[in-house]
């Protein structure tokens, strides 16, 4: 039995396991769109292709597993580039399948044409231009290996119309593809990072977002305890070790407390684990650490020594070389160490008005924030200074609970992401939405067309299939709020500002179609507030393009949207409205005042060492 | 020609290979000052440990790489988008075709084990060794003086 490509694309996702897709079509990508128009797989159609990247990215970052974006040749590709390179820089799996106008008009000018392949490729793991059908059956599952193998990250596939129209005659079908195992780390080498850690006196373990991908935050905890070594954190390792450990020091760098940068000044040994060495973390990278050794656990041995080199580097699984390096440690005290630690947290708190005299000053609505909310909620941030404020103020309890846009730093990530968050929890929920292709059904390997019926309808569950036609409307409903509403799903809160959630407002449109559970707080102080900073600070205050003529109602334009919007009044318990607002089920837009020239302090300026940390100008003179 | 035929065991480094991803790891486990240098152009091109003689010191990197449109460009564009440099290089495809030999001409400094840290990622990139038996010489004589003047 023949098919056409786009047929086999679709029948190759599902074999995946992927059940959501989000995406925009166009002309180039119009025949994968049929094919899909009798698939089990949910189309989530955006109001722009970014956010289609975004919400694909809000699902990977809470399952860990590759998430898919669709686009349109041209500007569809072109606008899904931020996300994708967004994901590349996070270390995100993600598909992203692109159409591309046919192969005879390719370099033609064409309609539509952009080189996708060539504009993907420095921001991708690895691009494809598919030019058969038949190389779909390899590619599809390369794809998905390639991204969630190893260090994850995004991969491009662009499939020019003709090969979506070919047909062509499947008899075996591949595996599907997912991640494989990295090569073990040899026994010496964790032989001798043992006896470092057990020689060093004042070791401290420096977590990545790759502890949380490696599922390894347990183990990094629990070598943390053993070694009595405190334990800071990347923006993107937030979540990896509860707020409340006694070892735990918070974030590192830039706008770290101060006692953590100082901490790190101190250290005789510094375990890092599944980071980068960014240079928002370490400023200026040859006074980072200064007194210590450097030892690097990471699965890409690019990363060994790219910035610092490291005395020892470790290349293979973090969750594994963990694992059998505490089989080799003893107990150890440090309670001199440990001390010390606890003085600097305690001597250096993050400072901030008593929430009586100001309830909407950024940190205590933070504070507030990590009250109120369950400690499994998800919450996204978009990038600025309310991005900095949560990860100082907020809580984040478990991994994979707050995702930010760490490496990019991609304003306009906030909302979408929060939507594919939010479709990837109500999925957890309810597995016949979505799931991972572990929960699927057991897919028969080298299944033959012959047969009978297509693949995909012998795949789909009955179940599945009944469930699909009572309970969500058809594609062409989507207008429609019943679908979200029957099950919102867990509460995702989207903490933006004012500046950052205009770059992808058009999704709350999305959200709408979806009716999803998702809040966005909007931290308005009408500016580009770390613009506006860093102008303040280093560059005489001479401001230009930091301030905004104009501010939406943003209440209003969530209305416009059909969702409920309100605004805080500073003047009438707005913690206590802003908790209701949260309460009450369904989506929304909150806009919270807050005062237009709040900094973020403590901050390292770019390019200096840790140790030279600007303080809150009030609170210098008291607490030099 | 450019298959290598005499030249002394290269150091192998696969996808497989791990952060030992060492150029030569007889030289990386030898403390710098006792490597000697066995011929100009040989040996003294691995250590990194000493200033270079000159800035100009070159080193050959032969890369064995699936044979498809697109591979130079990950190639080339993996040393524009880091930053390193890249001086020369050829490109050959091996036996049936399928796969190619790259031979590039790389200034030897001490960010070259990270340029072929992240060549070692690039997934058409099948393997990566240090060509100790080639020097800059090899890439100038397949230049212009050597050829006839054809305009282009």
């Amino acid at each position: 039995m023949k098919i056409t490509g786009a047929k086999l694309l679709r029948i190759l996702l599902e074999r995946q396991g992927i059940r959501t897709i989000a995406g925009i079509p166009g002309g180039a990508i119009l025949p994968f769109y049929d094919a899909l128009h009798q698939s089990r797989i949910r189309h989530i159609l955006t109001r722009h292709e970014q956010g289609a990247g975004f919400i694909a990215q809000g699902m990977a970052r809470v399952t860990g597993k590759a998430a898919v974006c669709l686009a349109t040749s041209g500007p569809g590709a072109t606008n899904l580039l931020t996300a994708i390179a967004d994901a590349r820089l996070d270390s995100v799996p993600l598909v992203a399948i692109t159409g591309q106008v046919s192969q005879a008009l390719i370099g033609t000018d064409a309609f539509q044409e952009v080189d996708t392949y060539g504009l993907t490729l420095p921001v991708t793991k690895h691009n494809f231009l598919v030019r058969d059908p038949a190389e779909l059956l390899e590619i599809v599952p390369l794809a998905f290996q390639l991204a969630e193998s190893g260090r994850p990250g995004p991969v491009a596939v662009d499939v020019p119309k003709d090969v979506q129209n070919a047909t062509i005659d499947v008899r075996d079908w591949p595996e599907p593809g997912g991640p494989t195992p990295a090569p073990a780390c040899p026994d010496a080498l964790i032989d001798e990072l043992a006896h470092r850690l057990i020689a060093a006196q004042r070791p401290v373990l420096y977590l990545g977002g790759g502890v949380i991908a490696s599922g390894a935050t347990d183990l990094a905890q629990a070598l943390a305890h053993r070694l009595s070594a405190p334990v800071v954190c990347t923006l993107m390792a937030l979540g990896a070790v509860p707020p409340d450990d006694s070892l735990f020091m918070g974030m590192l760098g830039m706008h770290a407390a101060k006692g953590t940068n100082f901490l790190l000044e101190e250290a005789d040994l510094l375990l890092a684990i599944g980071a980068r060495f960014d240079d928002r973390a370490t400023g200026k990278v040859a006074e980072f650490c200064p007194k210590a050794t450097i030892a690097h656990i990471d699965i890409d041995a690019a990363e060994i020594g790219k910035i610092k080199p490291a005395f020892h580097g470790l290349v293979g699984d973090a969750a594994d070389i963990l694992r059998r390096l505490l089989d080799r440690l003893p107990q150890q005290r440090r309670p001199a160490w440990r001390a010390r630690a606890t003085e600097l947290r305690r001597t250096h708190p993050l400072h901030a008005p008593p929430c009586a005299d100001q309830p909407l000053h950024p940190v205590n609505l933070c504070r507030h924030l990590g009250e109120i909310l369950e400690p499994d909620t998800v919450l996204t941030t978009d990038v600025g200074q309310h991005q900095m404020w949560i990860a100082q103020a907020y809580p984040v309890r478990r991994p994979r609970t707050l995702l930010t846009s760490g490496g990019l730093g991609t304003m306009g990530f906030g909302l979408p992401a929060a939507i594919g968050a939010a479709l990837a929890l109500r999925a957890r929920r309810s597995p016949d939405d979505g799931g991972s292709p572990a929960e699927g059904p057991a897919l028969p390997v080298r299944r033959s067309l012959d047969e009978g019926g297509s693949p995909a309808e012998g795949l789909a569950l009955p179940v599945r299939r009944s469930l699909d036609e009572g309970g969500s409307p058809a594609e062409g409903l989507a207008l429609s709020p019943a679908e979200g509403l029957a099950e919102p799903g867990p509460r995702v809160v989207c903490v933006s500002g004012d500046g950052s959630i205009l770059m992808n407002i058009q999704e709350l449109a999305t959200l709408a179609d979806l009716g999803l559970n998702v809040a966005v707080l909007v931290f308005n102080n009408a500016q580009l507030g770390l613009v506006r900073q860093q102008q303040e600070l280093f560059y005489g205050r001479r401001y230009e393009a930091a301030h905004f003529a104009s501010v939406p109602d943003f209440a209003a334009l969530a209305r416009a949207f059909g969702l409920r919007g309100l605004r805080l009044n500073p003047n009438r318990d707005p913690l206590g409205e802003l908790s209701a607002a949260l309460a009450a089920p369904g989506p929304c837009v909150i806009d919270i005042p807050i005062h237009e020239l709040a900094n973020v302090y403590p901050m390292v300026p770019p390019g200096a060492p840790n140790r030279q940390m600007i303080a809150e100008p009030e609170l210098a003179s008291t607490h030099a | 020609m450019l298959e290598p035929t005499s030249s002394p065991p290269p150091s192998i480094v696969t996808l497989a290979d791990q952060c030992n991803v060492i150029r030569d790891k007889s030289s990386a486990a030898t403390p710098a000052a006792t490597v000697q240098d066995d011929a100009p152009g040989g040996r003294c091109n691995v250590l990194r440990d000493k200033p270079s003689a000159s800035p100009t010191t070159a080193a050959v990197i032969e890369l064995r790489v699936r044979n498809h449109p697109g591979t130079m460009a990950h190639v080339t564009g993996l040393f524009a988008r880091r930053g390193f440099n890249l001086e020369a290089i050829v490109c050959v495809p091996v036996a049936d075709g399928a796969t190619s030999c790259m031979l590039l001409l790389v200034a030897d400094e001490p960010r070259l084990e990270q340029v072929e840290r992240q060549l070692a990622k690039l997934y058409d990139v099948l393997t990566i060794r240090h060509r100790q038996d080639l020097t800059r010489e090899f890439f100038t004589r397949l230049g212009p003086s050597a050829q006839s003047p054809t305009a282009v």
